[in-house]
């Protein structure tokens, strides 16, 4: 359990005013509670140094860049502040790639939740050691290697590949997918599905059946119980699965790299060709924020739907 | 009806249906491509009878060595830090409560979300900036498997963490209680009841790192410098170019590592309900 979903189990005598608690009961418990919360720190810290070093401060120093100039050269001038990188958002150029990143993160979280949500059901509702092991095959392409399972459907794909081969000799002629936004949202669905299906999961066996069954003893008919009762006890679910699919997705750079080619190019890839051959770096940030802007909107969504049902 | 639908009803089977369409889609791909990448003809697609000649190829090739003896140096160095910071603020999350301990927790959640050519910029513009300001005192810093390394543990944390928290979240408090009762100290506590129980998680956790690291593309692409090649990276430039019989072999190689890897952290990190634990903490539920 997390501080997000659980306020309620900190005891408010947790953070006392400094000092008032040592002179109230100044005993062997209270010293170990200081030490205790002293220890927590001190165990913390390190990941919180990193952290903020790596993730939190260069944070800023992105935001710093997108008002930088760039040089005749390439390099980046840290003087001169201006908005030119953020005007240049507006171009159609970017606002085309912008648009088409945005439709295709989202209709690949559209086609991973409706998969996804009766493939966690199904694993969810089976015996526990049937489940376990159903689970087990999700979590071996969650985690294993993004980039090669990218190029299997890049090889797939291909005009050379085993499918066109295949429908030719069938006669049925040749498929064009690779190259095209649906090549890339098939890539995203393959990347990203198992992100969707294991929040679901976590929802849907967490939740009391015994109200499902309430539902239907009150003449709830199957579909009107799962309206009432099962859509809104998984929905933290359902909001977590959409971040987590639908953030990757609109910032994605290899999916659309391997599978987009030139002509479906999304703000990933144009992130980090500001980088690399364009060298403009402060337009680059500038794209970077519009990502994290759109990131921490996610956020708030999940955190804003989330905290109705409580 | 305990789960509100009947077992085989037309619904209860139509699931059903749809769980094995997702588990051939999640499979049929790499295992195709495994298949393949036996195959004989140097037109991909068309089968052209067993050969081991495209594996024979690549460990022909020097900079596929290389590019591996970095990928192992940046990814034994990484894990091992992020194993050990990962595990205390884990631990730290689940057991105390402290000044910045939501701070710590939101913290730890960035890297899991956040896209990876985000976290590739920060990085990069993080080293520029720091090199700047080194070099105006005299030393020349450069990219290279330093910065590499230093990125690798920062994503790593969070997900170490994760795993050695969905562990913890499955502890018998009691245990350390007992422990304590019988006069052992807090480290000795540690040292003797809780990391013994908590230890397959930190293996588990330790793997994931390697995996990961040995994974990345985006990140290390940004504070790769000049020779510091990983095998990921120098894998995605031949890809950019085209479908090749030797990538087919060499992704079924680095394939075969990576699920090995995964297999085996969830090998050590097995038992009841651990799976779901770890469901649970990915989402951060």
């Amino acid at each position: 359990m997390t501080s997000t979903l659980a306020p309620e189990d900190e005891a408010p005598e947790e953070r006392p005013p400094e000092g008032t608690e040592v002179i109230a009961h100044e005993g062997l418990e209270a010293r170990a509670a200081i030490a205790e919360r002293r220890r927590g720190f001190f165990l913390g810290l390190p990941a919180m140094v990193y952290l903020t070093l790596l993730f939190v401060f260069p944070f800023f120093i992105v935001g710093v860049y997108s008002f930088a100039t760039r040089s005749a050269t390439g390099s980046t001038r840290l003087s001169d502040w201006n908005i030119d990188s953020y005007v240049k958002l507006f171009d159609p150029l970017v606002v085309g790639i912008v648009w088409r990143s945005f439709w295709i993160a989202l209709l690949t979280t559209v086609i991973c939740l409706v998969v996804a949500y009766p493939f966690a059901y199904y694993i969810a509702t089976r015996s526990r050691a049937t489940r376990n092991v159903l689970l087990v095959f999700v979590m071996i392409p969650f985690w294993s290697n993004f980039l090669i399972r990218t190029y299997a459907w890049r090889f797939l794909l291909g005009s050379d590949g085993p499918i066109a081969q295949a429908s030719e000799a069938l006669g049925l002629g040749t498929i064009r997918v690779l190259f095209t936004p649906v090549a890339v949202a098939i890539g995203l669905i393959y990347g990203f599905l198992p992100f969707m299906i294991l929040p679901l999961y976590a929802a849907i066996e967490r939740m009391d059946w015994r109200l499902v069954e309430a539902a239907r003893d009150l003449y709830a008919d199957g579909w009107t119980a799962f309206r009432k009762v099962t859509l809104p006890l998984t929905k933290s679910g359902i909001l977590a699965g959409s971040l987590l699919v639908f953030v990757p997705s609109f910032g994605a750079y290899v999916t659309p790299e391997i599978l987009g080619g030139a002509k479906t190019v999304m703000l990933g890839s144009y992130v980090v060709r500001q980088f690399q051959q364009a060298r403009n770096w402060p337009f680059g940030s500038a794209l970077s924020i519009v990502i994290m802007v759109i990131m921490l909107a996610a956020l708030v969504a999940r955190q804003r739907g989330g905290a109705k049902e409580l | 009806m305990r789960f509100g639908i009947r077992p085989g009803s037309t619904l209860e089977r139509a699931m059903a249906g749809n769980a094995w369409f997702v588990y051939a889609f999640f499979y049929a791909p790499i295992i195709t491509l495994v298949i393949f990448s036996f195959n004989a003809s140097s037109r991909v697609g068309i089968w052209g009878g067993l050969s081991t000649t495209w594996y024979a190829n690549i460990f022909r090739n020097p900079e596929v060595w290389d590019a591996l003896k970095n990928s192992l140096v940046v990814a034994a160095v990484s894990t091992v830090v992020s194993t050990i910071i990962g595990t205390a603020a884990a631990l730290a999350i689940d057991r105390y409560r402290f000044r910045g301990d939501r701070a710590l927790d939101g913290i730890l959640y960035l890297p899991i979300i956040i896209p990876d050519v985000t976290m590739a910029v920060m990085m990069l513009l993080f080293f520029a900036r720091i090199f700047a300001f080194v070099d105006s005192f005299g030393p020349r810093l450069s990219l290279g498997l330093g910065t590499i390394a230093l990125s690798h543990i920062a994503f790593n944390i969070s997900f170490v963490a994760v795993v050695v928290r969905a562990r913890l979240g499955q502890l018998d408090r009691s245990l350390e209680e007992a422990a304590r009762d019988l006069y052992a100290g807090p480290w000795e506590t540690f040292r003797r009841v809780t990391l013994p129980l908590i230890m397959p998680g930190v293996l588990g956790g330790a793997l994931l790192a390697l995996t990961l690291s040995l994974d990345d593309v985006v990140v290390t692409a940004f504070v790769a410098g000049p020779g510091s090649t990983t095998l990921p990276v120098y894998v995605f430039g031949l890809v950019r170019r085209g479908v090749s019989p030797e990538i087919n072999a060499l992704s079924t190689v680095m394939l075969v590592a990576s699920i090995a890897l995964v297999a085996g952290s969830l090998l050590v990190q097995r038992g009841p309900g651990r799976t779901s634990e770890l469901a649970h903490e990915i989402t951060h539920e």
